[in-house]
């Protein structure tokens, strides 16, 4: 119960601020109300079976076998890989880091650690799936495209400007955070 | 529509993961369950912020800032919104929906998503942890550039 009261600390705060709000300001009553419900709705119905599948995808996904693939050399196929990797996922940008370090720690090239990086930041499947259903199939299915090209030319550039001294310890210190 | 499909992905998924294997699948949604409830205290309160944000600021101001004629200044703007902030996307799309829906522009918004993922500069230092100070930066300056094209090209695709 405490545990409950805790994390939702700051919700119980806000929902005190938005009924004060209401009462004290009557004029933003019907249009906050309104908004609100309607976020809500599309919460509601969208989020469940993206958490399902979501799930069903850390279940079914075999990662061990994939970081496998992803060696400096495994050419298109370890691209591949990176990007399957880093869109079957939901977590923030910084959950991925750690996971960064695995794969540096069981020999990803710096390439398709980026390219992990990026997929995980912006290409994750169950996040598009919400796009879509928020923003449209075109506004969702151009940005995923978008950002595929964006995540390859990214880490491309980032291989060119750095040198290869930079690249090493970069990979050093990735696989020592691996715990 | 697009719900209904969603809808019968999962359930089919879920019974495919069934058949095969009820103890992967309880495990699965056992995972589901967990990660839906972690996010919901974060959604919950977002949600109202974001409605109340919406209830004082009209049609008007939104479309000022943030809208189709804010231009250049408004993508960057929400460019540096989105660099700021850290919220799940899960959270920022029906947000980002409803702000659509009054007033705001489609490339503002295109900026405001594409550097709200990629771009972290709540989460630099820890990437620098990661990674060394040269190459987060490099990596977060080229995400926040590419957000103008991203806005670009979506808000032209979009606007077509």
């Amino acid at each position: 119960m405490k545990q409950v009261i805790r994390r939702y600390r700051n919700t119980i705060i806000m929902g005190v601020v938005f009924t004060l709000l209401l009462i004290i300001i009557p004029t933003i009553r019907d249009k906050a109300i309104s908004s609100f419900l309607n976020q809500m709705k599309t919460i509601l119905f969208v989020i469940p079976p993206i958490f399902v599948l979501l799930g069903l995808f850390d279940v079914w996904v075999p990662r061990e076998t994939m970081t496998q693939h992803l060696g400096r050399g495994s050419g298109i196929r370890g691209i591949i890989i990176a990007f399957a990797l880093g869109s079957a996922t939901a977590g923030p940008l910084y959950g991925a880091f750690p996971v960064a370090a695995v794969l540096a720690k069981k020999g990803g090239s710096f390439f398709n650690i980026l390219i992990f990086i990026g997929a995980w930041s912006t290409t994750k499947i169950p996040m598009l799936l919400f796009e879509i259903k928020a923003m449209g199939p075109l506004f969702a299915f151009t940005r995923f495209i978008v950002s595929i090209i964006g995540i390859l030319l990214i880490a491309q550039i980032i291989c060119i400007f750095i040198t290869k001294d930079d690249r090493t310890r970069s990979l050093e210190t990735l696989a020592s955070k691996y715990i | 529509m697009s719900t209904i499909i969603l809808y019968s992905i999962a359930i089919t998924a879920l019974l495919i993961s069934f058949f095969n294997d009820r103890k992967k699948t309880k495990r699965a949604l056992k995972k589901a369950f967990k990660s839906l409830t972690n996010i919901l205290p974060q959604f919950l309160t977002v949600l109202l912020i974001v409605s109340i944000l919406l209830a004082f600021f009209n049609v008007e101001t939104i479309s000022k800032y943030i809208g189709e004629q804010s231009g250049l200044l408004g993508i960057f703007s929400s460019a540096i919104i989105g660099s700021i902030t850290l919220i799940p996307g899960f959270i920022a799309f029906p947000a980002a929906a409803e702000l659509l829906n009054n007033g705001a522009g489609v490339a503002q918004i295109a900026a405001f998503i594409s550097t709200l993922m990629m771009v972290g500069i709540a989460t630099l230092p820890l990437e620098i942890s990661f990674f060394g100070k040269k190459i987060a930066l490099i990596r977060n300056g080229m995400a926040f550039i590419f957000s103008f094209a991203a806005a670009a090209v979506i808000s032209w695709v979009v606007l077509l």
